[in-house]
This record gives structure tokens, sequence and C-alpha cells, in this order.
């Protein structure tokens, strides 16, 4: 039995510490403001999730499990909250949302067109 | 298992700097800036169970609290220029 737990837990963080990577790669990579919100969104909510999901599985059914319920909670509440304001604010400051993509205009512009079906 | 996840925050913190400093508005530094303080409650609670001090969770919690509030009071007072409140020509019920 306490191996299952080891083996969840061990799953669960690696999940989580995977998809805090993949969130700060988009936080880095995304063109756009309100386009890494999303990236900071995959790490306020997956990647505490399962990472504190990880470290429940292995502290079993204690005071410290509820902490960490909580503290979960807590961020699951408010990440939303301060991404929806922050980007009322960027909004109300007159930043511009990038909708289009840009133009092809470096090496790989026109062979990227829709695939030939035939 | 918890040396790997703790060096895997270590290194999206890294990332996460990168964009606070390079972010070409402030509004991506302030997401920076809290992105940053989500994963510093993380890391406290990896290294408690790390090092076998599972208490740290409090300090955890307590800095998410501060995070949260840190991250609104800097928006309002990009927003608006002021901390107190609602006055006339502010529009009514936002941050």
């Amino acid at each position: 039995m306490a191996v299952a737990a080891d083996i969840a837990s061990g799953v669960c963080l690696m999940a989580g510490a995977g998809l805090a990577l993949v969130g700060a790669l988009g936080l880095l990579r995304l063109p756009d403001v309100f386009a890494r919100m999303h990236g900071a969104g995959i790490i306020d909510t997956l990647g505490v999730g399962l990472i504190m999901v990880g470290l429940m599985f292995q502290s079993g059914l204690t005071l410290v499990t509820v902490k960490l319920i909580l503290v979960l909670a807590f961020v699951l509440y408010t990440s939303p909250t301060t991404t929806h304001a922050l980007a009322r604010a960027a909004l109300n400051a007159g930043v511009e949302p990038q909708v289009d993509a840009p133009p092809p205009g470096d090496g790989k512009g026109g062979g990227e067109g829709a695939p030939s079906k035939t | 298992m918890f040396a790997v996840t703790a060096a895997a925050v270590l290194l999206v913190m890294a990332m996460t700097l990168v964009r606070a400093v390079r972010g070409p508005t402030t509004f991506d530094r302030i997401l920076a800036v809290n992105t940053f303080g989500t994963l510093t409650v993380i890391l406290i609670a990896v290294y408690g169970f790390l090092s076998g001090r599972p208490d740290f969770l409090d300090i955890g919690l307590l800095y998410a609290l501060i995070n949260f509030i840190a991250t609104i009071a800097v928006t309002k007072f990009i927003k608006f220029a002021h901390l107190g409140g609602p006055e006339e020509g502010d529009m009514a019920g936002d941050v």
C-alpha cells in the first residue's frame, strides 16, 4: 500500500513539474501579454494542483493533508481573480491584443498553405 | 523524487524571471512576478517534504495570501494611480 502511494505520488509530482515547465515555456514564447496569461494559468492550476496532490499522497490522512488542501483551494480561487484583474487593467491601459497571425514574411511563407486532399 | 521536482520548479522560476526582465509591457512583469510567487509556494511545500518538516506549509499558505494581495494592489495602483476607494470618474466595480 505504501508502494502504491509512492508510485501515485511520484507520477503526480513528475506530471506537475512537467506541466509547470510547459507553462513556463508558454510564458516565454507566446507573442502577446494576453496569450502569456494562458501559460501562467497552466502553472497556477495544473502545476500547483498536481504537485499538491502528489504531496497529499505522501502524507496520508493527517493534518498536513488538510493544510495542503487549504493552500490548493486558496491558489485555485485567487489565480483566476488575479488574471482577470490583470487582463482588464491591460485592456484599459490600451494594450492591443494580437488577434491575427503575423503575415508570413520570413522563409517559410508560401509553402505552408492548406494541404491538398486529392 | 522531491529533489527532481524542486529542481524543475527552480528552472521554471528562472524562466519566469526572464520574462519579468524582458517583458515589453508592465503587465508582463506583473504576471511574471505573480507566477513567481505561486512557484515560491510550491517550492516551500516541496522543500518542506524534502527536509522532513512539512510544517513549512504554514509559511506557504501565508505567502500565497501575501502574493495575491500584492498583485491586486500593484494592478490597482497601475490602473488608477491611487490605492483608495472609487472616486469621481473611476468605473465603479473595477479593481
